[in-house]
């Protein structure tokens, strides 16, 4: 009996961090965003509880346009990001084997160990007017004007594919490392072609390592600020800098609270549309992830 | 691992670490104001006459607005806003304290511009800013590859397209609507008809939009822009202008046919400010003519000492003489106070500016 209470004691004092960590900074600042989000200004310093936040993003196409923009945009990216990274997480999975899986594995790992501001800047650096590539360019003599790739989506989706990419390679050459290889050679045995094979048999195991990588890229994609902010062109309005212009230059916190707590809702309603149509449970993602 | 010995260790360099940090905070000014208002020489020397130190935060109008708001005017001791911001976010959100003028030298300032800062400060007859650096809002400009700009409409004309820029916050929304025969400040009592003529502004800037190669956010990457000639004319401060044309001559500020938009930063003590005296000290110190002179030279800005403008160097003297002759002076448009409401109706007219394609 005693023995029984002190082991639960002891379930608690090790659960209490976590529990702690998640109340303090992740629950309790949005049960306040949520609470924020309700209150609508009546005159100076008088609030009133009200859903009028949440009407002016469906009634003002202005917001409700940016977000449908981002989710979009946030979308092609994590579709791009997997493209790219399958054959990568591949090739470490399967071909690579000691010093050089481990070596492939640290050079995509290596962008990382500098901050997400700098990587942008080398981006601007790169792709601006007078910039690298544009300089380059004109002096191979296929271009005689100086060339402007920056401030366009193009730019903002390339800044955000690099970023997401570490993200999608991990869980994916995860998931592929338990692909047992006598699977694949009866595949072959079989007579499957290679596009079978990789329709059949690889994609299907890798699923779960998909999925997972796919909500990664996708949430820290619809999330981002300062990649869209700083690659984006005048027309590029990411819905995070909607909430930021509410909450700092507009100084209408629950306007921005309300943006906030719809992209929570919204986003996490794609990824279970996502999980939805590829038939996905959430629980063998987390397992794979 | 940690051994037991060593976290203890651990623990007690922390303790020491938190011990030395409370000592060494014994008499601190957190200030809050704009990159180039307190160079590290002046803080030096005010630390060495006063033994106080100088916290400082560089910050712009609507971070220096969200910061207070967001501690209900905690967390610094002085803070630097526009004086045409102040009334209004102080009936909203109560983030500063009223200004006790017997505490503040009135004779170091400029009589005129205190007594109008005074006035557009105040909220029930309480003052809560006094004038510190001011300066324009106009267009700076390559005058070899833009010769015929003069106003900000000049900004749109489609021979420049992809080459001209200016920020999305509301100084646009104001000088275009004075550049097309509006007046906003006249408007400003009335929210149906300011709303309804940003409502043009927004339409005017909605077109001259494919003109802009981008909407520029900080000081640096638009004097970046310029000089390397990605840009030849922009909406921006004179202090930049004339910056660029100390390197080169081509380089001008120029004040705008519908005027040059007048700003002027002020001294403000947010509502739970933990040391006034340090405050005040700060800014009689600041208005002394020859610390303020100093200011300005780094700033690049004017100051509203009295007396400083006579120690100011010869250089950006000759820049303002040549941007601003007597009729422009007279023509620079000062900012009245904001009153409450009137951001949102210009915020969702920026929002879509910035949204829109």
């Amino acid at each position: 009996m005693i023995a029984k209470q002190a082991s639960r004691l002891t379930l608690f004092l090790l659960l209490a961090p976590a529990i702690l960590w998640l109340g303090l900074l992740i629950v309790l600042p949005h049960v306040e965003i949520l609470v924020l989000s309700f209150s609508e200004r009546v005159a100076p310093r008088v609030y009133a509880f009200g859903f009028g936040n949440y009407l002016e993003f469906f009634t003002e196409p202005l917001y409700w346009r940016t977000f449908a923009r981002t989710a979009f945009m946030s979308i092609l990216v994590t579709a791009l990001t997997l493209v790219l990274a399958f054959p990568i997480a591949l090739y470490i999975a399967r071909v690579a084997q000691g010093r050089l899986k481990a070596m492939l594995l640290l050079l995509c790992l290596l962008p990382f160990w500098v901050s997400e501001l700098v990587r942008t800047l080398g981006w601007m650096i790169l792709l601006r007017e007078t910039g690298v590539i544009s300089y380059a360019l004109r002096s191979m003599g296929v271009a005689s004007q100086p060339v402007e790739l920056l401030y366009n989506d193009g730019a903002v989706i390339l800044g955000l594919v690099y970023g997401g990419l570490l993200f999608m390679i991990v869980p994916l050459a995860n998931a592929l490392e338990s692909l047992e290889p006598a699977v694949v050679e009866a595949g072959y045995d079989l007579g499957g072609s290679r596009w079978t094979v990789l329709r059949r048999i690889v994609i299907p195991h890798a699923m779960p390592g998909i999925v997972a990588g796919c909500i990664i890229v996708f949430m820290l994609t619809v999330g981002n600020f300062a990649t869209p902010v700083l690659l984006g062109g005048k027309n590029g309005l990411w819905f995070t800098e909607q909430i930021y212009a509410q909450f700092i230059t507009r100084f209408n916190w629950p306007q921005g609270a309300a943006f906030g707590m719809l992209l929570l809702l919204l986003s996490s309603a794609i990824v279970w549309l996502g999980l939805r149509l590829t038939g996905q449970s959430l629980g063998t993602t987390l397992k794979q992830a | 691992m940690l051994t037991k010995r060593a976290s203890l260790k651990l623990a007690t360099a922390l303790a020491a670490l938190m011990v030395a940090g409370s000592a060494q905070a014994a008499e601190k000014l957190r200030l809050l104001t704009w990159s180039g208002y307190a160079p590290a020489d002046i803080v030096a020397q005010f630390t060495k006459e006063t033994g106080i130190e100088v916290e400082v935060t560089t910050s712009n109008n609507e971070e220096m607005i969200s910061k207070l708001r967001a501690t209900q005017g905690a967390g610094f001791d002085l803070a630097q806003p526009s004086q045409d911001r102040i009334a209004g976010p102080q009936t909203e959100f109560g983030i500063y304290k009223p200004l006790d003028m017997s505490k503040i030298k009135s004779d170091q300032f400029i009589g005129s511009m205190l007594e109008a800062t005074k006035k557009n400060t105040s909220v029930d007859s309480k003052v809560y800013g006094v004038p510190h650096i001011w300066g324009t809002d106009g267009l700076v400009v390559n005058t070899k590859a833009a010769p015929k700009v003069a106003d900000y409409n000049d900004l749109c004309d489609p021979a420049l397209a992809g080459k001209t820029s200016f920020r999305a916050k509301r100084p646009a929304l104001i000088a275009f609507a004075f550049a097309n025969g509006m007046d906003p400040f006249a408007a400003y009592g009335d929210a149906k008809a300011y709303a309804a003529l940003m409502d043009k502004v927004g339409a005017k800037l909605a077109e001259c939009k494919k003109n802009v190669k981008f909407f520029w956010e900080g000081n640096d990457q638009l004097l970046n822009a310029v000089r390397s000639g990605e840009i030849v004319a922009a909406m921006a401060w004179d202090t930049g202008g004339w910056k660029l044309n100390a390197d080169n001559p081509d380089m001008k500020f120029i004040a705008p046919k519908s005027g040059a938009l007048g700003w002027v930063d002020t001294f403000a003590i947010p509502a739970k400010g933990r040391n006034d005296d340090a405050a005040y000290k700060w800014i009689n110190f600041n208005m002394r003519p020859e610390i303020a002179a100093k200011v300005a030279a780094a700033a690049g800005n004017f100051t509203a000492s009295n007396g400083a403008d006579k120690l100011m160097e010869g250089k950006l003297k000759d820049q303002f003489a040549e941007s601003f002759p007597k009729a422009a002076i007279d023509n620079i448009r000062w900012y009245p106070a904001v009153p409450a409401g009137l951001e949102e109706i210009e915020g969702k007219v920026l929002d879509r500016l910035k949204a829109g394609s």
